[in-house]
């Protein structure tokens, strides 16, 4: 059965929802909260409700057809939609609403840091990358920058490939290393929360498989956010999984549960591949 | 049937003949174009060369020979062509109004595509697009009328000199290195900003450590356009210079540049005399020194395509 998403003809049930909290059933902490977000390019509502909690020390994927709105979504958790779109409602991190004017964006981003759908490495050597956004933050002391250096490469699991090359410029790797790369770059200024929006799509499978056991020993440090349009990578690696449509994010659970035994109908037939 | 096939397929058809025409006439307009700029080339340095050929003027004395007064014989029997004061005077005007452009230049075009872009496009594009269209003859009677008189209610003098010629040069490059260096930033991928501002840097500290890093090949093409242009620029510079064939001494102390002793005398002297040859070697010198700058930015041109 082929089902139109937006066809208004069956009744509400595109509008059917079904939101888990993980805090009534695990013991983790809740690092980010989202409440009543809206997010609008000029007139156009892009997100028109989005109430998620992201447990500690979990990976939660993102998913959902294109134009869903999830990297949107995802791209506002840490304010990167400054300027570009208007964002309302509340991102509650750690108890601390950082949509209000009042955030230091620069701070809270690098608690909250990013890692794009495209490699995205300054066009300076791998060491000057990796200390980049610690120099701006004044550290100088050599010492304290190559062991971040080494700590940051060994933890994206990159180290061993490029630790004799360190001052070669970042834009000779491969796009797999250099996604690894700015994975190292975003965790050296020690973040919080890892936000990836796509990091996969535009590597090989090899590289993909290297992208994702380097993600699973990360979630031991950090909170892991990530979009993928790739349903076997969501089931793969995450813990959480949201799905989210038109807009809204319709069904929120653990991951096995969203891929076995979906609430809602169009989750199923999504992660059924019966659209998307 | 076979025959029919063969000659639809062998006839020349109108399409092909029109695509043929189109070839040859944008064809000829490249040669057009090519044989224009070498014969103007083989030209001038052919009317250069004959100072140094037919009236037997030595090259290193007209180049490092401090008096030009062609019309007079020196002690070596020799006519007085040394055009080191022109090409000085060439040489400081064109830096030093480069030097004074550069960071307002940078300046502008950080604002209109990091800081405020749509203000940018509304209100600075069009003033630049404005101050580029302007004729120099309104630059160079502006400099006589109010930068003139102002330098000599300030540092005394006639007010003619190299500062009056720097101060007019300085609008005049100024739109063309804001509009060029606008383009090498906008040029710079959007994912280099959102990879600095997702780390934490603040907006300074990606437009001042990345964005214009990233943009240094470009803005370097800026700066050397403009002062190509400033090298290049006759009557604004004529108006406010004063035109005294010396070495300047001070900044506002008459002095001329290649173009100005041009402008002045080429319709003053006749041709294929001593006093016209050195005119025409004059511009052979500014030729070859526009050539370099264009040279220049092509090396740097080069340069930029491989680092990125």
């Amino acid at each position: 059965m082929l089902i139109n998403p937006t066809s208004p003809h069956q009744g509400d049930s595109w509008l059917e929802r079904n939101i888990v909290d993980p805090s009534e059933r695990h013991d983790s902490p809740i690092v980010l909260e989202t409440k009543q977000l809206r997010v609008f390019y000029g007139e156009n509502e892009a997100i028109h409700e989005g109430d998620l909690k992201f447990p500690e020390h979990q990976i939660t994927a993102l998913i959902g057809p294109s134009g869903s709105g999830k990297s949107t979504f995802l791209r506002s958790l840490n304010r990167m939609n400054d300027g570009v779109a208007t964002v309302k409602g509340q991102i509650l991190y750690r108890g601390v609403d950082v949509n209000q004017p009042e955030i230091d964006v620069y701070e809270m981003r690098r608690r909250i840091g990013m890692v794009f759908q495209r490699p995205n490495p300054f066009s300076k050597s791998i060491y000057d990358n990796i200390v980049f956004a610690l120099r701006r933050r004044g550290v100088t002391d050599k010492a304290t920058l190559d062991e971040i250096v080494e700590t940051s490469l060994k933890q994206a699991a990159i180290w061993d490939e490029v630790k004799d090359s360190l001052q070669k410029s970042a834009l000779a790797l491969s796009g797999g290393q250099q996604q690894r790369l700015c994975i190292a770059r975003a965790i050296a200024v020690q973040p919080d929360i890892l936000l990836l929006d796509e990091p996969a799509s535009a590597l090989d499978p090899i590289s993909t498989g290297k992208l994702e056991e380097t993600l699973m020993t990360l979630k031991q440090k950090y909170t892991i956010i990530i979009v993928t349009h790739n349903m076997q990578q969501a089931a793969r690696i995450s813990d959480y999984t949201a799905f989210f449509n038109m807009g809204r994010a319709l069904e929120y659970n653990e991951t096995s549960k969203i891929f076995t035994r979906p609430k809602v109908q169009l989750t199923n037939n999504y992660v059924a591949g019966d659209f998307g | 049937m076979n025959n029919q096939l063969k000659k639809q397929l062998l006839k020349r058809s109108k399409a092909a003949k029109l695509e043929r025409l189109g070839k040859s006439v944008s064809f000829l307009a490249l040669m057009l174009i090519t044989v224009t700029v070498f014969a103007i080339i083989i030209f001038v340095a052919s009317k250069g060369f004959s100072t140094f050929f037919s009236n037997h003027v030595s090259f290193v004395d007209f180049i490092t020979g401090k008096n030009w007064n062609p019309s007079v014989t020196n002690a070596k029997g020799q006519p007085e062509v040394g055009a080191l004061p022109m090409i000085a005077g060439s040489f400081i005007v064109t830096i030093l109004s480069a030097l004074v452009a550069t960071p307002f230049a940078i300046g502008a075009a950080i604002f209109m595509t990091e800081i405020s872009p749509q203000r940018g496009a509304k209100i600075l594009q069009p003033v630049i697009e404005l101050l580029v269209g302007i004729p120099s003859v309104v630059y160079g009677f502006i400099g006589l009328t109010v930068i003139v008189p102002l330098t000599r209610s300030l540092f005394g003098g006639s007010g003619f000199g190299i500062l009056s010629g720097t101060c007019v040069l300085f609008v005049m490059i100024l739109p063309t290195v804001t509009s060029m260096s606008v383009d090498a930033l906008r040029a710079v991928p959007r994912y280099y900003r959102e990879a600095a501002l997702a780390l934490g840097a603040t907006q300074w500290q990606t437009i001042y450590k990345v964005i214009l890093r990233a943009a240094t090949p470009g803005m370097l093409t800026a700066i050397v356009f403009g002062m190509a242009r400033a090298f290049g620029e006759a009557l604004a510079v004529q108006m406010v210079i004063g035109n005294a064939a010396l070495l300047p001494t001070s900044l506002v102390s008459p002095a001329s540049t290649l173009t100005s002793v041009l402008t002045t005398g080429i319709g003053n002297t006749v041709m294929g005399s001593l006093q016209n040859n050195a005119l025409w070697s004059l511009a052979l010198v500014l030729l070859v020194m526009s050539l370099i700058f264009n040279l220049v930015i092509r090396l740097i041109g080069r340069k930029g395509a491989m680092s990125k």
